[in-house]
């Protein structure tokens, strides 16, 4: 048991709580049970960037030691402290993958399930919940309750965020591969519509777009991907770089970001298609450890938001641009229909995720600003992302609020369940 | 909670009837503040401070506190913060007085620029380490650093808090909470009226945008006009036979 100064992956808005790491389910409920007047909330690998892991003067569960998982026949059962990479570690000489990977594999099961994470393949696939089929959730009275989906305890819990209890188990399908490698196809666009129009087009499998907001035009770069029968490789590599505990801020500026944004533009082929293993295409990210360091002290932002198809990206992309304010390769993706999760974030449309320096001038209204266009639009902000969006922003963003709330009070009618992200959005 | 960018959305104002606390309430209401507690001593100003702030939009709490009444501050603050928690606290009272040699006046300004204000922030600051996070923002002034023959009793009682304050910061380092101390100018308020302004004279609503932009930074402290941090560097080490006689 120790005191810590916990924030998240953006490094911003730290608060200090007591951490304990439970060994064992029951140490879990005892954590739980003890929690006291301010509450507790589990914390996994700490890559959500907002608040939703930190916990004020209350009591942080760290997870990560309940990481036991296995695999018969074509389930797979995990603990929720186990993370997607040794998940994927496992499966993939055993021709398996998992059906739903987000864009970091330093994610636990656990988190996995409580943010509902989408990855490239949403349209085809859906949120990560679909692929549960059944989860274990440490209630706020210390018990442990087996949820299923069309049960609204589950559908509060995917995407919950934490606050209807602890996922410490849950049961996945697993899909098969070929090999752990995948035929990807590289394509630059010129503007936004040709990459809207790329991405629409795209059969794929996975798809996804690299997006220059600091361009008028909103050129990109469009990542195509199905698995292939390859040879067959490594499924991940160990990260290639690290950056150094003690970065000034202020290297990532409008000029950097530009430069930045315009070589990651000029390097890419017009056309190009070749095979890369499963961690490149995923999780180029995870190669540089501790990346987020790069943004300094002040920390960094990134604002995800989905609306459904229409006029919603394209207002909101120019907004960004003409702000000035700096923004780095921004992610673009198409999303399916939405899923159960009554705080599930994914819509049927697009979702764009773009990263400020947070001290950025001018962040803080354009942001506030670019929220009303998205409201307008009828979409929402990623809560797993969010760390700034005002809490009288949230029911018109999300229609299933009531709903949740209603079935967390029923699971957790003391509030046991607290976290920074709660607090401020006064969910 | 303050989220990323350090904008509160709760206030905690002790001596919430100063101009400059107003001023920075108004401000911090039009981005995120929801809640307001101003803690003062009960009087039509009070009142009309909190409908004010309510027809901008946040819930107003109004708490008699009484600066000198020391063994209070503790129950005051304890059922504030019993309320939810608070993201920002500003503590603002403090009384200019006469430059008369009266040693009760003198002793008054001290009791509340000084030893009311300081317990008050020592009670907030254990209330927000508890809590896990927050900031305490410290109204000084930059007669802190050098006092004025025109202020100097008042001068003396600021160095003193300035002097706790940032003693105070290092305490709460890695808390979760951090301390502000703001040195504004001569400003333009109530407690000024009649007279003759300092150079660099400053208002109200400039010490406001100048704390919510320390707020957003990781500053420690900040001096309002900001050029007086570069002209007190020189002022402090001006001989006192000069000093004597610059104008203010």
């Amino acid at each position: 048991m120790a005191d810590a100064l916990l924030a998240g992956w953006g490094r911003t808005s730290p608060s200090r709580a007591r951490v304990l790491r439970p060994g064992s389910v029951d140490e879990l409920a005892a954590a739980v049970q003890t929690a006291g007047r301010r509450g507790v909330i589990a914390r996994g690998l700490g890559r959500s960037y907002g608040d939703p892991a930190q916990n004020g003067g209350g009591v942080v569960v760290d997870l990560t030691r309940l990481r036991t998982f296995d695999l018969t026949g074509d389930r797979l059962v995990a603990e929720g402290g186990a993370s997607l990479g040794e998940l994927i570690r496992a499966l993939a000489p055993r021709g398996r993958f998992l059906p739903v990977v987000p864009g970091t594999r330093h994610v636990t099961v656990g988190g996995a399930v409580a943010a509902d994470v989408h990855g490239k393949n949403h349209p085809a696939d859906g949120s990560f919940a679909a692929h549960v089929e059944e989860l274990d959730l440490l209630t706020a009275e210390g018990m442990v309750r087996t949820l299923r989906p069309g049960e609204a305890a589950f559908h509060a819990t995917t995407g919950g965020m934490g606050l209807t209890g602890v996922v410490t188990r849950a049961v996945l399908r697993p899909i098969p591969i070929g090999s752990p490698t995948l035929l990807v196809e590289t394509r630059r666009c010129r503007d936004l519509d040709d990459v809207l129009a790329c991405l629409s087009g795209s059969t794929a499998r996975y798809a996804v777009a690299w997006l220059d907001c600091l361009s008028e035009r909103g050129r990109g770069i469009v990542d195509q991907a199905a698995h292939t029968e390859g040879p067959v490789t490594a499924a991940l590599k160990g990260p290639l770089l690290s950056v150094p505990r003690h970065m000034p801020g202020g290297l990532l500026n409008r000029h950097t970001a530009a430069l930045f944004n315009h070589l990651w533009y000029g390097k890419a082929p017009r056309v190009s298609v070749r095979s890369m293993p499963l961690g490149a295409y995923f999780h180029p990210l995870d190669r540089i450890r501790d990346w987020n360091r790069i943004y300094g002290p002040d920390g960094f932002v990134q604002y995800q938001f989905a609306v459904p198809y229409g006029e919603g990206l394209k207002s909101v992309v120019r907004r960004i641009a003409r702000s000035g304010v700096p923004s780095f390769l921004a992610v673009l993706k198409r999303l399916g229909p939405a899923g159960e999760g009554l705080l599930s974030f994914p819509i049927e449309g697009w979702t764009l995720a773009l990263d400020f320096p947070a001290a950025a001038p001018g962040l803080p209204e354009l942001l506030d600003a670019c929220d009303q266009a998205v409201i307008g639009a009828g979409g929402r902000v990623y809560l797993a992302k969010d760390a700034r969006l005002a809490p009288e922003s949230l029911p018109a963003m999300y229609p299933g609020l009531a709903r949740f709330r209603e079935v967390r009070a029923l699971l957790d009618p003391a509030g046991v369940f607290q976290s920074d992200l709660a607090r401020r959005l006064r969910l | 909670m303050n989220n990323a960018f350090r904008d509160p959305q709760s206030l905690l104002v002790v001596g919430g009837t100063s101009d400059i606390a107003l001023a920075t309430a108004r401000l911090l209401v039009r981005r995120r503040v929801r809640r307001v507690v101003l803690a003062a001593r009960p009087s039509g100003a009070l009142t009309r401070a909190a409908d004010e702030l309510r027809t901008a939009g946040a819930a107003v709490e109004t708490v008699a506190f009484e600066a000198t009444a020391v063994s209070d501050h503790e129950k005051a603050f304890g059922e504030v913060f019993a309320g939810g928690d608070i993201d920002v606290v500003l503590v603002a009272c403090g009384v200019l007085g006469t430059n008369a040699l009266d040693p009760v006046k003198a002793a008054e300004i001290a009791a509340v620029t000084y030893v009311g204000a300081m317990s008050a922030a020592l009670v907030c600051a254990n209330a927000l380490r508890e809590q896990g996070h927050g900031a305490l923002v410290v109204l000084s002034s930059v007669a802190a650093e050098r006092p004025r023959r025109a202020n100097f009793v008042y001068a003396s009682a600021k160095a003193g808090l300035d002097a706790f304050a940032q003693g105070l910061a290092d305490v709460l380092h890695g808390s979760g909470v951090r301390v502000l101390v703001v040195r504004p100018g001569f400003v333009h308020t109530k407690m000024t009226e009649g007279l003759p302004p300092a150079p660099f004279a400053t208002t109200p609503d400039a010490v406001a945008v100048a704390i919510h932009a320390g707020l957003r930074s990781r500053a420690g402290t900040i001096w309002v006009p900001g050029v007086l941090r570069q002209v007190m560097a020189v002022l402090r080490h001006v001989p006192r036979a000069i000093f004597r006689r610059l104008p203010g």
